[in-house]
């Protein structure tokens, strides 16, 4: 089992015509996604490498069942991009793009929260997700994952969470779900969501968590950890703590003001909730490999 | 990226927000100039971004030219924590009556826009917020609802404020979130928002935090780039299209993806050492930008050892050893290299820098070790 996605997903890829979207798209395919189309209104009815292209997602979906976009869309066409996805039914969208305004982050978070309840957003600026061995989305390089569980694991770090694949791998624990929020301001999906989805999987086992400072996802995620998840285990690791107040970290949600946001608070927030929390990434390997022993 | 008082209160006049009469120089003579164009009193203000500056004597009233020339001369060039006074900004004189606070921001947690009032402006909101947090007037707004007139009227009611003031605070705020939403900021604040002895209500002071994502669509911010307050080191790095902070340690530290350079900044600290930056060369860089990476720490006096720490993703090691080859080339290096390279393509990329593997590159294995080695030449060097 997994969480999101699964070999059965079938994937739409807007800007599939682009150098990147071709990249990552073919890369996926490669892995053994199902990437059944791509998207252009100018060029409907050409193809890349025999992935179809088609001049709007809805068109996608109706060829060929899609339920999944995957965004590489630049910036200034992310919310219409996004929009697009949900009108046209997608359950799932996921923006890989970076660099999406705040505020038409926070407009389309809410034009789907209200209008469109059955399409989830993950990202923008995030890896993708990928169930190792069934379904690559994104940018994750799937060669460093393992397939078939007991740990899934949740990140709004891209490298970090590779860093986290490859310490599981080479412990030769396998991976069920690999899950990158991303570390903008209004992630689509939370830790939460993915906590959720994790706990009600059978085959994962175990959960890996990686935070960032600032914002207050991770205290959130604790006190659900907290409340929800007493039989399920979580390594966590917090970057930042040694980032000075008021600087922006390159993601534009790692700000830290005042004490809100700090990684001391994170890290007190997730003890306090049960999770095992390294000191560095290098611990959250063989911190996870007892845990892995033990259940 | 943050705007100066002037910058911000020149935004908000696009926006119709009514500011003091004012004029932004940076030279003695041109204050004394405007001041005598904008009539006295004045209000002779230095312009950094950092809180406390009328503490520290930044902002002063003059009743005349000579005491405009003189505040303008003891404030320009002024350090004010760490910050040299470049620009003054001179106002007209205000007749307060009555101090408030406004400011919309977004709230991250609530995934909406979180605008705050309060009747208590004029001095540090976030004390406020812990002593008496009922003295903020807090409201959602949904952006796909935009602020209507009718609810923001409701906000101000529920806010203490005079009610002669309520007509000219509720029209304010309407244009302080239009200025927030279609000028992308990641944050608008008057603090204070004064009140005259007339009734009538403007913007003493003015900070505007603007998202950097959406400088596609400003191109009026190319303005504001101009005036940004960088080191040396971060203008070198900001032309190199590198993302660089400057910090105070001695390990330059070079990594790829924001979460892993934060990581790294962590790690050297656990082991006792301190970082000069934080730069990060972003998802899939090649040989070029790590040279390029290496040259701008290799700048920093302050650095003793570099830390280039690299997980492979869409990054390419043998591209990342290459890079490092072409820098031992290209840069005369003051420091030594401590590398680890773990990821796509890593057992390449190893095969490279072990072949040049020397006093001034050292490879190794994890993350920790070449942390520790990085802290421990930094250490002797020092």
């Amino acid at each position: 089992m997994s969480i999101f996605v699964d070999e059965n997903t079938k994937v739409v890829y807007q800007g599939l015509t682009g150098s990147q979207g071709r990249f990552y798209g073919l890369r996926n395919r490669a892995y053994g996604t199902q990437v059944v189309a791509g998207t252009n209104p100018k060029k409907a009815g050409s193809d890349v490498e025999g992935i179809p292209i088609y001049a709007t997602v809805a068109d996608a979906r109706e060829a060929t069942g899609a339920t999944v976009s995957c965004v590489f869309i630049p910036a200034p066409g992310v919310e219409g991009a996004v929009m697009e996805a949900a009108r046209a039914g997608m359950e799932l969208v996921i923006v890989i793009t970076e660099g999406v305004p705040a505020h038409d982050e926070a407009r389309f978070y809410n034009e789907l929260r209200r209008n469109h309840p059955g399409t989830q957003l993950l990202g923008p600026n995030c890896p993708g997700v990928i169930t190792p061995g069934q379904c690559n989305i994104g940018i994750t390089p799937g060669e460093i994952a393992k397939p078939g569980g007991p740990v899934g694991i949740v990140s709004r770090s891209g490298t970090l969470t590779y860093q986290a694949l490859h310490e599981m791998t080479q412990q030769g624990i396998g991976q069920t779900t690999c899950v990158g929020v991303g570390g903008d301001p209004v992630p689509g999906t939370s830790f939460i969501d993915c906590l959720t989805r994790f706990e009600s999987d059978p085959d994962t086992k175990a959960v890996i968590m990686i935070g960032e400072i600032g914002g207050s996802a991770e205290e959130e995620a604790a006190e659900f950890v907290k409340e929800k998840m007493s039989t399920t285990p979580v390594v966590a690791y917090i970057a930042g703590v040694t980032a000075p107040p008021g600087k922006k970290m390159g993601h534009a949600g790692a700000i830290v003001s005042g004490n809100k946001g700090t990684a001391a608070a994170k890290i007190e927030a997730l003890e306090d909730a049960g999770c095992t929390v390294a000191r560095n990434p290098t611990e959250i390997g063989g911190l996870m490999a007892d845990v892995v022993k033990r259940l | 990226m943050d705007l100066f008082e002037y910058q911000g209160k020149q935004l908000f006049a696009r926006y119709d927000i009514p500011v003091s009469p004012g004029e932004a120089v940076t030279t003695v003579d041109a204050a004394v100039a405007a001041a005598d164009r904008i009539g006295y009193p004045v209000v002779v203000k230095a312009q950094v971004q950092v809180g406390g500056r009328g503490k520290a004597g930044g902002i002063k009233i003059a009743a005349n030219a000579d005491e405009a020339r003189a505040h303008a001369t003891a404030i320009l060039g002024m350090d004010i924590k760490g910050h040299t006074v470049r620009t003054l900004w001179i106002e007209q004189a205000s007749d307060i009556a009555d101090e408030h606070y406004a400011s919309f921001t977004l709230d991250r947690a609530a995934k909406l826009h979180l605008g705050m009032l309060s009747a208590k402006g004029g001095m540090d909101i976030e004390a406020v917020a812990v002593e008496d947090p009922d003295a903020i007037a807090r409201l959602h707004v949904d952006p796909v609802d935009g602020l209507t007139e009718g609810r923001c009227r409701e906000w101000v009611r529920s806010a203490q404020l005079d009610e002669t003031a309520h007509d000219g605070v509720v029209d304010i705020l309407l244009e302080l979130y239009r200025a927030y939403t279609d000028g992308d900021a990641d944050l608008v604040e008057i603090n204070p928002l004064v009140v005259l002895q007339d009734g009538r209500v403007h913007a003493l002071d003015a900070k505007v935090s603007l998202d950097s994502n959406a400088a596609f669509r400003h191109p009026e911010w190319e303005d504001y780039e101009a005036t940004q307050e960088l080191d040396a080191r971060e203008r070198e790095a900001r032309e190199k299209g590198l993302q660089y902070i400057g910090l105070d340690g001695s390990v330059g530290v070079i990594c790829n993806g924001a979460g892993m350079t934060m990581a790294t900044l962590d790690v050297v600290t656990e082991v006792g050492g301190s970082a000069a930056n934080f730069l990060d060369v972003g998802g899939g860089a090649g040989a070029d930008v790590l040279a390029n990476a290496i040259e701008v720490v290799n700048n920093d006096p302050g650095v003793r050892s570099i830390l280039i720490n690299i997980f492979g993703g869409i990054t390419k090691c043998d591209e990342v050893a290459l890079g490092v080859v072409e820098a031992l080339e290209r840069v005369d290096l003051r420091s030594p290299i401590v590398i680890r390279l773990d990821g796509t393509n890593a057992a390449e990329g190893r095969t490279i820098l072990n072949e040049r593997a020397s006093e001034q590159l050292i490879p190794q294995p994890t993350m920790l070790d070449a942390a520790r080695k990085a802290v421990e030449i930094a250490g002797v060097a020092a």
